[in-house]
């Protein structure tokens, strides 16, 4: 019973806007834009108490004491809680699921390892009084040294993480024999996600089951959490996430606070909401690491790379261990017959860095992207040029064929769309009154993550349609895309689907990172959506209450709702009437992408840690996304003020399920580049080992006005390596390489090289 | 909660009663007050809200120059075509200030009397040393991150910037603050920090910026406000300049030339310097770079802030050559 009919055209397929492919618009913007959609920590709950969180001062030490008398009889207040009076947690797994130590863990810091550790919290009657009262509350430290950053002299040289090494041939002999050399380090500074929602949560129990709304790029993972530090069943524990303000890699986890809020929850016996200030926002969790990269390339006289040496370093934190694989670009853009690449941790007093968007890829990029077009100038070639000279025609570490790569065709679209033809190779040599213009260029990637997942799918007794999972929309488009997926294969218009998720009470699904959840999801809901399909034509066929039930026929065509013989020489009905005929009130399906022979132990792994992702080198093809940056920068020459005027950027994502929000995504990926290559760095008060500007007035993303129009094009084709329906990642792709587009522009512009981001003004005077 | 009680205040009289008493303060537009307090640095016990006084938003511009109520909006000013046509400076240094939202609620007495940014003033839980917050307790800034601080006007005891950008530009225009009967120039208004970095300006208890008034000039009829800053909007300036120019009848030779600088100093700057050094003179790119850093005579830096003794004259010479070619 095939009477289902993906297509598969290119990139650019689906004029049609309801289908998968088309450009539907969100479907969850009206409810945003008017204020209707209900974020999760909007919930009114009865009884509801407010917690706020007391951060340490000081970034290493112990604390001696926290003297709570003034803020308990505050007025309001109905809890005070430190790590002597809050209630003992066991340790979670961590999200490999790793079988956690033995111990308690206590959401509350006795030793103090960075400034902003919550250390004590005030729960009161209102958001008000207990702010009032946490203010209260002294704590006093016993304080010891810290190390403020990778440049403190106590750092050191870090851990050396042996499975970052990647090496082939004889790098250093290779490079200390090559003609042209080149050699340089590469900065990048503290970044931060700043989701325009703050981090929050409410949490109630009822008997010991636990409600958890809270904003969540990953539902089961963070149950799964939840329920392992309260020693309550997974199913034990519900995640409501509706909607999410921005997560950029940030809500992926639980986190301590949100463990103060669920324990004071349960002392008190009533629902509590807990929401981080804006400062908090900055301690509170992990944004990007900071690193240093030097990249070393050997080349001949024609450019062609001999050798690469990387070596990269990423801050950790003095307890938890982050690694942001440096060398993740390095080792796959351009072709070479040597290589090594290494990389270390250092452990500084900060909060344990985390994922944000395109974590790794986004800082390997720097590094070898302004490395390459430095070797270009050194050889005296066109840093466009300079790439397709080494361009690597398989992986050159898995030494696997790619599933897809149309970075050729990125490059070419992008530089014919920009204009690259007409750029004059010398640096200064472009202007317009005080204004240098710089033209640079740059490629990314990001490897197509891919997980499993699952759905369901409901045909009601009015023909309308439901899809549930437990997966969520930060403003990706699951909502819209999802819906997409069942429309098509059902026959149904977009409008009569309803889709539902960010409870992780339906269907399961891993966590919305890495790109993977459009190509995880449509697959799923593909699946589910087919086999509802299978149940509504086996019934129409079988059924003797049928109209098609005489027509003795072995298929059906279901289109625009209705249900008829593939021939037309039969009825021809709604697929509500069917219902109504054979006296059901609705059929329904789930379906999942999970190998057929997957045990209950397996589904769990599966949705509750990120254990069972599959490699993108799996097989025999190595699948990426991939792009090319094509950027315009106006520097004035007396103020040092870089402004990017003209963005075009060719990107290959495979298939786009719906391409209008493909771009936006794209655009926002760029965007938020722009604000990593100019503005953005968490800056440190090296005294105190605090960061000094944690709000968005001091703490600059770009604005509308640092923004000129941006150009994308898709060059992607389907690529069924990597995904059931032939998409790649998106979502992180487009960040990767715009910095390094922007400095290397910043150079042609005016001659000098800017290795340390951001490139701000007084790095240009 | 901390309480405070807050009065609607109804009358000019009435306000400044309320605002006589120990810890009350004015609000206005809020934009300052209401972060400040969120900080834990403004702690009010009683709030005199005067946003709703009448007669006190008017704008009203003639031959002699222009007289601004201390609760019109900076929005409203900014888009006033007389001020934009007699006083473009000040309309420029209005619209390139914070963003439309806080524009359209912001006061022009509020905006005169908003606070500095430095990070380590509005952080008491974790900086309690600051002079300007609490006076003798230190510096936290001096010998940490300084690259928003002031290079001009600065003590031992603060290098806190004045961050505001319509102040610079009033000082530029000689613009007289009124204080009830009370009227002072604006550049006396604004304090130095000295040894007392918490008394900010000119302002007794009971006293309340009821408006300013901008005498009118040929040379704030051609005048500028240039801010120089990393993001393209809704940031401070990491350095600005007000100028404004007369030619005597040659076209060429200046007759009178106004400068004051923002972003660099602890208040709003009048650079006379630069102003004698080019008064009289024929207006010369090289005239003008070498008066420019003259603007910025006396800077002392922390290092991280060594970048805007570099930048401030720049700014001034873009200025002035800018007003020199729109001729
Ligand atoms: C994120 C951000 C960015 C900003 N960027 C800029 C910028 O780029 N350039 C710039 O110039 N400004 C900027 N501002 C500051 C902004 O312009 C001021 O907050 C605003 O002008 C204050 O006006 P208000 O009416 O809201 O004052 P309020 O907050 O109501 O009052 C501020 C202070 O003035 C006192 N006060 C108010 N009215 C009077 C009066 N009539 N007499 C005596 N005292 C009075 C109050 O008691 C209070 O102490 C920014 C502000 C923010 C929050
Ligand atoms: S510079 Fe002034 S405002 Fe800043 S900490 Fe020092 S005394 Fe306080």
């Amino acid at each position: 019973m095939t009477v289902h009919n993906i297509r598969h055209g290119d990139a650019s397929d689906g004029a049609f806007a309801e289908a998968v492919g088309g450009r539907l618009s969100r479907i969850d913007g009206p409810a945003k834009i008017t204020g209707a959609a209900k974020y999760a920590v909007e919930q009114q709950l009865e009884g509801l108490a407010y917690a706020v969180l007391v951060e340490s001062t000081i970034a290493s030490g112990k604390v001696r004491a926290i003297d709570t008398t003034a803020a308990e009889v505050a007025p309001g207040v109905l809890q005070v809680l430190t790590p002597d009076t809050i209630i003992s947690l066991k340790t979670a797994a961590d999200w490999f699921g790793t079988p956690p130590p033995d111990k308690p863990y206590c959401p509350l810091a006795r030793d103090i390892t960075f400034s902003g550790q919550h250390v004590a919290a005030v729960v009161a009657e209102t958001f008000e009084r207990a702010v009032a009262a946490a203010a209260l509350v002294k704590v006093s430290y016993e304080e010891t040294p810290a190390i403020v950053d990778l440049s403190d002299g106590k750092a050191g040289d870090g851990i050396a993480i042996d499975a970052m090494t990647k090496e082939w041939g004889d790098a250093q002999g290779a490079f200390a024999s090559a003609p042209v050399r080149i050699c340089a380090a590469y900065n990048t500074p503290r970044e931060y996600q700043a989701p325009m929602e703050p981090h929050g949560l409410i949490a109630r129990w009822e008997g010991d089951r636990l409600t958890v709304w809270e904003p969540s790029q990953w539902l089961d993972g963070m149950a799964r959490t939840y329920a392992e530090w309260f020693g309550v069943p997974f199913e034990n524990v519900r995640l409501v996430s509706p909607y999410i303000g921005g997560g950029f890699g940030s809500k992926a986890l639980a986190l301590s606070h949100g463990a103060v809020a669920a324990c004071a929850a349960k002392m008190l016996g009533r629902p509590v909401r807990l929401v981080m200030t804006r400062p908090q926002t900055f301690t509170g969790y992990g944004g990007r690491a900071a690193t240093r990269q030097t990249v070393t390339i050997g080349a001949d006289v024609q450019g062609k790379i001999q050798s690469i040496v990387h070596r990269g370093v990423n801050e950790t934190s003095i307890d938890g261990m982050w690694v942001e694989p440096l060398g993740s670009v390095t080792s796959i853009m351009y072709t070479t017959p040597n290589f090594s690449s290494k990389q270390n941790v250092v452990r500084v007093n900060s909060v344990v860095p985390g994922a944000m968007r395109a974590p790794g890829e986004n800082p390997s990029a720097f590094g070898i992207e302004s490395a390459i077009d430095e070797l270009a100038y050194e050889v005296g070639i066109d840093p466009l040029e300079i790439r397709l000279r080494n361009y690597a025609e398989q992986d050159p570490h898995a030494k696997k064929a790619w599933s897809t790569r149309q970075l050729r065709e990125a490059f070419a679209a992008g530089a014919e769309r920009f204009g690259w033809s007409r750029r004059t190779p010398e640096p200064r040599s472009m202007r317009d009154g005080n204004q240098l213009i710089g033209w640079g260029v740059a490629a990314g990637t990001y490897p197509v993550r891919r997980a499993y997942g699952e759905a369901l799918v409901r045909i009601l007794a009015d023909g309308s349609v439901e899809v549930e999972s437990s997966s969520i929309d930060m403003g990706q488009g699951t909502y819209t895309i999802l819906a997409q997926t069942a429309a098509e294969t059902l026959g149904v218009r977009a409008d009569d689907v309803v889709v539902k998720l960010g409870d992780s009470r339906f269907p399961r699904a891993g966590v919305t990172g890495g790109s993977r959840l459009a190509g995880v999801m449509t697959g799923a809901v593909y699946k589910a959506a087919t086999s509802a399909l299978d149940q509504l034509v086996g019934l129409a066929i079988s059924d003797p209450r049928s109209p098609f039930h005489a027509l003795q026929a072995n298929t059906l065509v279901v289109a625009n709702g209705r249900i008829a013989s593939p021939r037309g020489d039969g009825p021809d009905v709604s697929v509500a009437e069917l219902l109504k005929s054979v006296g059901r009130d609705h059929i329904e399906a789930t379906g999942d992408t999970m190998p057929a022979n997957s045990t209950p132990e397996d589904r769990y792994k599966n949705y509750t840690t990120i254990a069972m992702s599959v490699p993108h080198t799996e097989g025999d093809y190595s699948r990426h996304s991939w792009c090319a940056h094509f950027i315009e920068v106006r520097v004035d020459e007396d103020f040092g003020t870089v402004r990017v005027s003209r963005v075009v950027s060719a990107l290959d994502s495979g298939r786009l399920y719906n391409p209008k929000l493909a771009e936006s995504q794209w655009k926002g990926g760029i965007i938020m580049g722009i604000g990593q290559a100019l503005l953005e760095e968490g800056i440190v008060d090296r005294r105190h080992g605090r960061i000094v500007n944690n709000n968005l007035a001091d703490y600059l993303v770009p604005t509308n006005a640092d923004i000129p129009d941006i150009e994308v094009i898709s060059v992607g084709i389907p690529d069924l390596h990597s995904s059931v329906l032939g998409g790649k990642g998106v979502g992180e792709l487009a960040i990767v390489g715009v910095a390094p587009a922007i400095a290397n522009a910043v150079f042609h512009a005016t001659g000098k090289r800017i290795r340390d981001l951001p490139i701000t003004l007084e790095k240009l005077i | 909660m901390r309480d405070f009680s807050y009065v609607r205040a109804n009358s000019l009289d009435a306000a400044r009663q309320a605002a006589a008493l120990p810890g009350a303060m004015l609000l206005a537009g809020g934009t300052t007050l209401i972060d400040l307090a969120k900080c834990g640095v403004a702690e009010p016990e009683t709030l005199v809200d005067i946003a709703h006084l009448k007669g006190l938003d008017r704008i009203e511009v003639n031959e002699r120059g222009a007289t601004i109520g201390a609760l019109a909006r900076m929005s409203h000013v900014a888009d006033h075509a007389d001020i934009k046509s007699r006083f473009p400076a000040v309309s420029e240094a209005l619209w390139q200030a914070a963003s439309a939202q806080i524009r359209n609620m912001a006061t022009i007495g509020g905006n005169l009397m908003q606070r500095t940014r430095c990070p380590y003033f509005r952080d008491p839980a974790n900086f309690p040393a600051c002079n300007k917050r609490q006076p003798g307790s230190g510096c936290s800034a001096i010998g940490g991150v300084t690259r928003g601080h002031a290079v001009l006007g600065i003590s031992d005891a603060c290098i806190a910037m004045y961050p505001g950008d319509l102040a610079v530009a009033l000082v530029a225009f000689d613009a007289i603050v009124h204080l009830g009967e009370r009227h002072i120039p604006v550049d006396d208004f604004f304090l130095l920090p000295g040894t007392t970095p918490d008394r900010e300006h000119a302002i007794e208890p009971g006293e309340m910026i009821t408006g300013i008034e901008i005498p009118g000039s040929a040379s704030a009829r051609r005048s500028t406000y240039l801010k120089i800053r990393d993001r393209q909007s809704y940031e401070f300036a990491a350095a600005s300049a007000a100028v404004g120019i007369e030619f005597e009848p040659d076209g060429r030779t200046i007759r009178d030339l106004r400068v004051a600088l923002g972003g660099v100093a602890t208040k709003p700057w009048r650079a006379r310097a630069v102003e004698n050094a080019l008064k009289g003179k024929v207006l010369e790119p090289d005239t003008v770079r070498a008066a420019s850093l003259l603007a910025v005579e006396g800077s002392v830096d922390h290092g991280a802030n060594h970048y805007k003794v570099e930048l401030a004259p720049r700014v001034v010479a873009r200025a002035i050559r800018k007003l020199g070619e729109t001729a």
